[in-house]
């Protein structure tokens, strides 16, 4: 699912209403060749024709198609083209274009204040683009916000947690929340995991930083989300805690899961990922496959681009 | 349904959170009992005007021990990161409003259940009648109504402290007007009187269909 096949068109699908079904592999919208004239299936390409923009109904609207011209990837699960942000005059992100298929795992880099946070907190909903579009599973994040925070899973520097109440407490009203089924259960089954069942009925004011990441990463996963954004997951833990990560970072993907996190470690971004992208005064200045790099090329790319680590 | 899950289970959330670590509680009620205290060392409260001062008094304290509290609970949400995690849960802002404003009736409501009993020991006032349950009630959703909003507001500035009560005296104005003077008329009864528990209860449904539409462009960037 690594592959993918970038193609010129002259139309930019429009995101479908209802959520894709999480196991199954996106390629087109079954909808898009029903309603789009001139346009071809080509096993996972979708070629459209530029010249007579094809037309998408969604939720029984007809919506006519930009005719412009765009670089589409219809594996793409993460899809960001001209991605710009700003806070008041000061630019943050000068127009980012990514993409990133299901399945795969993309590390971020970049030097302080390259945008890294601002590029995943806008990829969860939580801060606005002040330009540009980004799509996940095809669904467009500004005008689907609601929806798309039922597929992501937000790790930040902040473990989002409730100081005052237990572990267990804050993952049961996490998982209320998103409404998530079996909520006892699942939330049981993740402390397991990260090695927190002891400390289950704990409250986090007690818990050191490295068990209040653990914690983080429980409720992260707790909606078993499709995406994963993890900004430098690997902060506060010991050597047990980056096994946890990568454990849980190749069974993600193995179930079709798709993972871009942001580290400072050059060796730790090649180790967990497949794709590795430096993002550099707000935009990407670096993109390659993992297992085309080398650490000494990756970090002379760094250096290069004035990285400091 | 869900909606009504959500808005429960944050409001348990926010109970529980105060319970045990009992920040805004045992501050609110203090500063209450205080400015009552204060008002009733300040005032000439002679026979023939404590009616009439009275009411000011304790409407004064409660708002002022309201503030302590409003600014509190959506400030701590901000400070902690926390309301970036609830924004980014898929639960509608409405929830999340209404969950705070209950929350913040309660906790206002105890400090009120505290100060009352004082307020009519300290001015030697029968307060504590069954029509007063009512003043209280709908006063208490207006200044919780209004502070759950402008708290959102004002937390996500720097200046929170003081922007909140220069943000929200102005437009508390009418609900401590109506809610002074039905006290007072249950104290001395007047012919004639407007109805003063009406206007609170137009100011209250006003406030809270604004606050309930508006409160997701307050709190989302």
């Amino acid at each position: 699912m690594n592959g993918h096949s970038h193609i010129d068109v002259g139309a930019q699908l429009i995101a479908p209403t209802d959520l894709p079904n999480v196991g199954e592999q996106l390629i087109a919208p079954s909808h898009a060749t029903d309603t789009a004239p001139h346009t071809t299936n080509v096993g996972a390409q979708l070629i459209a024709s530029s010249a007579t923009p094809p037309i998408h109904h969604t939720s029984g609207e007809v919506q006519a198609i930009r005719p412009r011209h765009r670089t589409i990837n219809l594996n793409a699960y993460l899809e960001i083209q001209g991605l710009k942000k700003s806070f008041g005059l000061k630019p943050i992100l000068r127009g980012v274009n990514l993409s990133l298929g299901q399945g795969e795992r993309m590390a971020l880099l970049g030097a302080n204040g390259a945008g890294k946070t601002t590029l995943l907190r806008i990829l969860a909903g939580l801060t606005k683009p002040s330009l540009g579009t980004a799509t996940i599973a095809e669904l467009d994040i500004v005008r689907s916000t609601q929806q798309i925070r039922h597929l992501v899973g937000f790790l930040s520097h902040q473990p989002y947690l409730y100081d005052e109440l237990t572990a267990l407490e804050n993952l049961l009203f996490f998982a209320k929340m998103y409404t998530v089924k079996h909520a006892h259960e699942r939330a049981t089954e993740l402390l397991r995991r990260v090695g927190l069942t002891k400390h289950a009925r704990e409250r986090v004011s007690t818990f050191s930083r490295g068990q209040v990441q653990r914690l983080a990463l429980a409720r992260t996963l707790l909606h078993s989300p499709q995406l994963l954004l993890l900004d430098e997951p690997d902060t506060g833990l010991d050597q047990a805690g980056h096994t946890l990560i990568e454990t849980l970072l190749a069974e993600h993907t193995s179930y079709g899961g798709t993972v871009l996190f942001t580290t400072h470690h050059l060796e730790r971004a090649l180790q967990l990922s497949d794709t590795l992208a430096i993002l550099h005064k707000g935009r990407i200045a670096f993109q390659e496959k993992t297992i085309k790099l080398e650490l000494d090329d990756l970090q002379k790319q760094a250096e290069s681009l004035g990285k400091t680590e | 349904m869900i909606f009504l899950e959500q808005t429960i289970a944050i409001l348990w959330k926010d109970i529980r959170s105060e319970l045990r670590s009992k920040q805004m509680w045992i501050g609110m009620g203090l500063f209450a009992l205080l400015v009552l205290v204060i008002f009733n060392f300040t005032f000439d409260l002679r026979v023939d005007n404590k009616a009439a001062v009275a009411p000011g008094a304790l409407w004064v304290s409660f708002v002022f021990a309201s503030l302590l509290g409003l600014g509190r609970t959506i400030a701590a949400e901000r400070e902690k990161g926390s309301m970036d995690r609830l924004l980014l849960c898929p639960v509608d802002r409405k929830a999340i409003y209404l969950a705070k404003l209950l929350g913040n009736m309660l906790f206002i409501g105890v400090v009120e259940i505290v100060a009352l009993p004082v307020f009519a020991a300290l001015f030697n006032l029968p307060l504590l009648m069954g029509g007063l349950l009512p003043i209280v009630l709908l006063g208490t959703l207006g200044i919780a109504a209004i502070g759950t909003l402008f708290s959102a507001m004002a937390a996500a500035t720097r200046a929170q402290e003081l922007l909140l009560p220069i943000l929200i005296f102005p437009l508390l104005v009418p609900v401590v007007i109506g809610a002074v003077r039905a006290t007072s008329s249950l104290l001395i009864p007047v012919a004639n009187e407007p109805p003063w528990l009406g206007l609170i209860a137009a100011f209250d449904v006003i406030f809270l269909s604004i606050s309930m539409l508006t409160f997701e462009y307050v709190i989302e960037e």
